[in-house]
């Protein structure tokens, strides 16, 4: 079940490059088979019982036996809502390229094989294969920012690529030393974890750094940021939402499973440092974020701020701080996800990002009006949203903990809140202006991602125990190690 | 009663609403009448409830009745909890929401009538009115928390009505970010709170007894005040998070009555008053709500006394009774503050639906432009008397009652609250009869008209009283300023004497003759010099604002808060340098050191490339220099 999922994108991939021409049909399959997916993982979502490891789903074989590399998917609660929001953010970047007329078969390749790439680093339990996937994901992702994107594109996609291979290079060399210095000689990462590795060739301090700046630059921690800004304003829409909606969260997964799981102690003892990045993320992030002139870098520059929060949970080293911030990297996906959509649609319509040069569309697009001003809330933290309830959860799992740091980062929520609604204002609302007298609302095929990411923002806003639940077993073992 | 009645109070607005927005506004959109009768209907139906519940409660012993609550989330230690909390001043809060919001809904039909928004503007009003009474019932700070907010989104909304005016979408968004830094305050609260308890609560009921017992004291109960104090200042405009009401003014004017005079704006007083024996355990926190209170009195009032906004006199009016209400909570007069703003709901919302009702009429809120509208509108006029005599404090309208009470319990804790609570009180007579006498006395101004072309042509022709429609709710909300005084009258009269206050549970405040004859005469005396300058003309009024020079500017000019607020703090403070500076320093020196690592990388690729010759004698000799090095380097160091 769990390979279906990570690999039916894959496999729609071959089937488009070997079977299809027409780009009706390429857009169809692909929407098709990442509503399957979709499906397929609500179906396990429902199913697993996150409190029990492992699950039902658990794939594990032998895959390179002579150096211990085993072909290992589990989902617990940690993984399961990210494992869904994939799914669910898959599906809609399908729908939001439906307008894509360059090289359409190559793009809905890319596009699926990306998935297929997050979807492997959600699910993988050996660190081996954890790798690969991290890896799989940048080639798509390289490709459909410097062939599909805007602006300096090339440029955009090789500091993306190289930012991150960077990190990965240092992850390699720690993932190496984790697997020379146990005893085992094994990638498995709950054995890895268990066996509280203490890395013979180098200090576990070191080791912890090499990984987690993999980790910090995915996430991004500031002063690794930089490049998300380039990467997202430069890619098309579907990449955007893949990009902000889940490749973030591949970042903050890690700096969970990987670096608080496998180094409690290491990861205490440095929380003084995560709490005061994350302060300058949420911070700096929110103030830059106000400058921004184009709607699609001033939605990246906050995903800065927003992801500043999962570190300030992070922080905390508790459960209530760690389920906070899981919780705020699915609602980031689904908010920023819908905040990029909303981008891209009115960018489609109106020809600019520009944000002095928009105005007075609300009256053009009623519909999208609606449906950005309640990503904006929601990105603002407003109640009975999923925003609110991710917040609230890392603030009240810091507040005792890093007291200044909290509070800190509650004032981040008033600037947010400034420069959310004035974007709002000053795109949606004001007199309505010539040069947009002719551009019309949503079609049919996108309002439905539209929707479902509504959907999904206000049901956890509504009724968070439906994630917040399975966050927390997910999380319960890990604070059995942080002791 | 059954717990789901009571629910239904919250739900059926609710269900209003996401009937309005997801089954007539897509699938109905041609006949928006309907919806605004669901929404008056489903508030009839709350109102109902409202009374009920009122009933149930007189009755019930200890005046609450008990109801279990749910689970909402949980994580770690804590659980966040649903529930209500059903007591005396949830009952009198529900009739004041409920009958107001009614009233003003009926109003509605009338004032909005043609408006191609009105679908959304029922619907924005039904959430509003669910979402108040969701947080009059809220048993938790966490739930109080979230309707908080809610109702801060429906105001944010309803401002921004006609979001095509740039002045409507700019005042919707700071009247959110200004209340928002108050809520700030608020939200600190609730996370200072769970460690300031064990086992960590929210439940409002179980911090009361723990503020009474001694449990939570000290400093910690001061800091949990007043953080919840900053939110109350936030939603209430308080001085000085005041500055958001009046361009409030934007949105449509029954949105004022409802949201920005009668219930919203009063949510602050209302959560000091739920807090009550968390602010009485801290004096400190007391005497912060008294003199902010008492300050804002005063300071509001100076700004309605010059301004010509129709409106705008009322939302200054509107801060500083609002100011008055804090100041009586200040001082312990918990039964006397509430009192305050069950009256002033009634008669601030009457205001402001008169205040619409000119304006249907004259389409201009500036009252240089009106004039002579007595003759027009009889009951407009007459409606409006009832409610300005009532603002103004003169005995027996409902006004008087409740403001002296206050004025009685000021005097008995702070002299000089009281005297500055007595100079608010001219004021306020002063303010509101100018405008009276501005708008319906003398000879129409022309109207909108004459605003636009500036000069006076009186197109009286045009000029009629509103439809029934608008007056009935008027007329209502007229009666009930006469009236509603009566229950916590100093004497017995139907009711027994403080009926309100003991059924509040607080403390009479008493009568005392002297005191409410000199509030009297103050009050008169305001009313006499607007009549002497704005209808006798014996004052010139532009004379006097000369007298007063640049006294007259600085409170002409909202006392530059606006400009310190606006342009120095966020547009040159925030944005021009902070922004700017972080801006530049992101892309110039953190990008650049990026960039520069990449450049670093390539240029020390290149000569380092260039000894990948090809040739294999070079390679050779790398190798042979290589190995001596490396024997060297053995001798040297190894052993």
């Amino acid at each position: 079940m769990l390979s279906t999922i990570v690999f039916l994108p894959a496999l729609g991939a071959v089937i488009i490059a070997l079977f299809l021409r027409e780009p009706r049909k390429i857009r169809f399959t692909a929407a098709f088979l990442t509503f399957v997916v979709f499906a397929l993982s609500i179906y396990v979502f429902a199913q697993v019982d996150p409190s029990q490891s492992p699950s039902p789903f658990i794939e594990k074989y032998s895959w390179i036996p002579t150096m211990g590399i085993q072909y290992y998917l589990d989902v617990d609660g940690l993984s399961l809502p990210l494992v869904l929001l994939t799914a669910l953010l898959g599906f809609c970047a399908v729908l939001a390229s439906w307008n894509i007329q360059l090289r359409v078969k190559e793009y809905f390749i890319w596009l699926l094989v990306l998935e297929t790439g997050v979807m492997g680093v959600f699910t993988a339990l050996d660190f081996f294969l954890f790798f690969l996937f991290w890896e799989v994901e940048l080639i798509p992702m390289y490709l459909l920012i410097s062939i599909w994107g805007s602006g300096r594109k090339e440029y955009s996609a090789m500091k993306f690529l190289i930012y991150t291979i960077t990190g990965s290079a240092l992850m390699l060399v720690g993932i190496l030393v984790l697997y020379f210095s146990s005893p085992a000689r094994t990638f498995d990462m709950l054995q890895l974890a268990e066996s509280g590795a203490q890395p013979a060739l180098l200090t576990s301090q070191a080791v912890f750094f090499l990984l987690f700046f993999a980790y910090a630059v995915k996430l991004p921690v500031w002063p690794l940021h930089t490049w998300l800004p380039d990467a997202h304003t430069d890619a098309p829409t579907a990449v955007s939402i893949m990009l902000a909606g889940v490749l973030l969260k591949m970042g903050g997964y890690a700096m969970i499973r990987v670096s608080v799981n496998m180094f409690p102690e290491v990861a205490s003892s440095y929380s003084w440092l995560f709490a005061s990045l994350a302060v300058i993320n949420i911070l700096y992030g929110a103030v830059v974020t106000m400058k921004q002139q184009d709607m699609k870098r001033m939605i990246a520059y906050s995903s800065v701020s927003h992801m500043g929060y999962v570190l300030l949970g992070i922080s905390s080293m508790g459960k209530i701080g760690l389920t906070g911030a899981s919780l705020q990297m699915f609602t980031h996906g689904t908010i920023t996800g819908l905040l990029f959509l909303m981008a891209g649609l009115i960018y489609d319509k109106a020809h600019t990002r520009h944000i002095p040069d928009l105005g007075g569309l609300a009256s053009r697009m009623p519909l999208m009006a609606v449906v950005f001003t309640i990503a904006g809330l929601a990105s603002l933290g407003l109640p009975t949203t999923s925003g609110f309830v991710a917040e609230l959860t890392v603030f009240l799992g810091t507040f005792s903990v890093w007291r200044v740091a909290t509070i800190l980062g509650v004032i981040g929520i008033v600037l947010t809140a400034g420069y959310m609604l004035w974007m709002l204002q000053r795109i949606m609302f004001g007199p309505e202006k010539e040069r947009f007298a002719k551009i019309g609302d949503a079609t049919a095929v996108e309002t439905v991602p539209m929707l479902a990411l509504v959907a999904a923002i206000m049901v956890v806003g509504i009724y968070p125990r439906l994630l917040l639940d399975v966050f927390s077993a997910g999380i319960a073992p890990i604070i059995g190690r942080l002791g | 009663m059954p717990e789901l009645a009571i629910w239904s109070i919250f739900f059926l607005p609710i269900i209003s609403f996401l009937v309005i927005s997801f089954l007539l506004r897509p699938f109905l959109n041609d006949k928006p009448r309907l919806s605004g009768y669901l929404a008056v209907l489903s508030i009839a139906g709350s109102l109902l409830l409202s009374f009920w519940v009122l009933s149930e409660v007189i009755n019930a012993p200890g005046h609450r009745l008990s109801l279990p609550d749910h689970e909402w989330a949980m994580v770690g230690n804590l659980t966040i909890r649903v529930g209500l909390i059903v007591d005396s001043l949830t009952a009198v809060m529900l009739i004041v929401v409920t009958l107001v919001s009614l009233m003003v809904q009926i109003y509605s039909q009338g004032y909005m009538h043609g408006d191609p928004g009105y679908h959304r503007y029922f619907a924005f009003m039904s959430l509003f009115t669910g979402s108040m009474l969701g947080l009059v019932m809220a048993d938790n700070l966490i739930m109080l928390y979230v309707f908080w907010e809610m109702v801060g989104l429906c105001s944010y909304l309803l401002i921004g009505f006609w979001y095509h005016r740039p002045a409507a979408a700019a005042a919707a968004k700071k009247a959110f970010i200004v209340t928002r830094f108050g809520d700030l305050g608020f939200l600190l609260a609730i996370l200072f709170v769970v460690f300031q308890t064990d086992p960590p609560t929210f439940d409002i009921e179980r911090l009361h007894s723990l503020a009474v017992a001694g449990t939570l004291g000290g400093t910690a109960i001061t800091l949990l005040a007043l953080g919840v104090f900053a939110g109350a200042m936030g939603k209430s405009a308080q001085f000085p998070l005041h500055t958001w009401l009046p361009d409030a003014m934007e949105g449509p004017t029954p949105v004022s009555a409802l949201i920005h005079a009668a219930t919203m704006v009063a949510a602050g007083v209302f959560l000091v008053a739920r807090m009550f024996p968390v602010f009485e355990a801290s004096p400190q926190a007391m005497t912060t709500v008294s003199v902010i209170g008492g300050v804002t009195a005063v300071f509001a009032a100076t700004m309605g006394l010059v301004v010509y906004d129709m409106k705008r006199v009322m939302a200054y009016s509107t801060i500083s009774q609002l100011g008055y209400m804090m100041l009586g909570l200040g001082v312990g007069a918990y039964a006397a503050g509430i009192f305050h703003l069950f009256n002033h709901a009634f008669f601030k919302a009457l205001l402001f639906l008169g205040a619409g009702s000119a304006n249907h009429t004259t389409g201009t809120f500036d009252m240089r432009f009106m004039g002579g509208l007595r003759r027009y509108m009889p009951w407009t006029f007459a409606t409006l008397t009832v409610a300005s005599l009532s603002l103004a404090g003169i005995p027996p309208f409902s006004g008087f009652w409740s403001k002296d009470e206050i004025l009685l319990e000021t005097l008995h804790k702070n002299q000089a609250l009281f005297w500055l609570a007595l100079v608010g009180v001219f004021m306020t007579a002063f303010y509101v009869f100018r405008m009276m006498f501005m708008a319906f006395g003398g000879k129409y101004r022309g109207g909108a008209s004459a605003e636009h072309v500036t000069q006076h042509s009186a197109h009286s022709h045009a000029l009629h009283e509103s439809p029934p429609v608008m007056v009935v709710p008027m007329l209502v909300l007229g009666v009930l300023s006469v009236i509603s005084g009566v229950v916590n009258l100093p004497w017995s009269f139907g009711l027994p004497p403080h009926w309100l206050a003991d059924f509040l549970g607080g403390e009479a405040a008493g009568f005392d003759v002297n005191l409410a004859g000199t509030s009297s005469l103050v009050a008169a005396l305001g009313i006499f010099l607007a009549y002497a300058i704005y209808s006798a003309r014996w004052l010139s009024a532009e004379r006097v604002g000369k007298l007063f020079g640049p006294i007259y500017t600085l409170v002409y000019r909202k006392y530059y808060f606006d400009e310190l607020y606006e342009d120095l703090i966020v547009t040159r403070g925030l944005y021009r340098n902070l922004s700017f500076a972080l801006d530049w320093f992101d892309r110039n020196i953190i990008d650049n050191v990026v960039d520069g690592m990449a450049w670093l990388g390539r240029n020390v690729g290149r000569p380092v490339s260039r000894v990948q010759t090809g040739q294999v004698q070079v390679y050779g000799i790398g190798i042979s220099l290589g190995i001596l090095l490396i024997l060297a380097a053995f001798i040297i160091f190894g052993r």
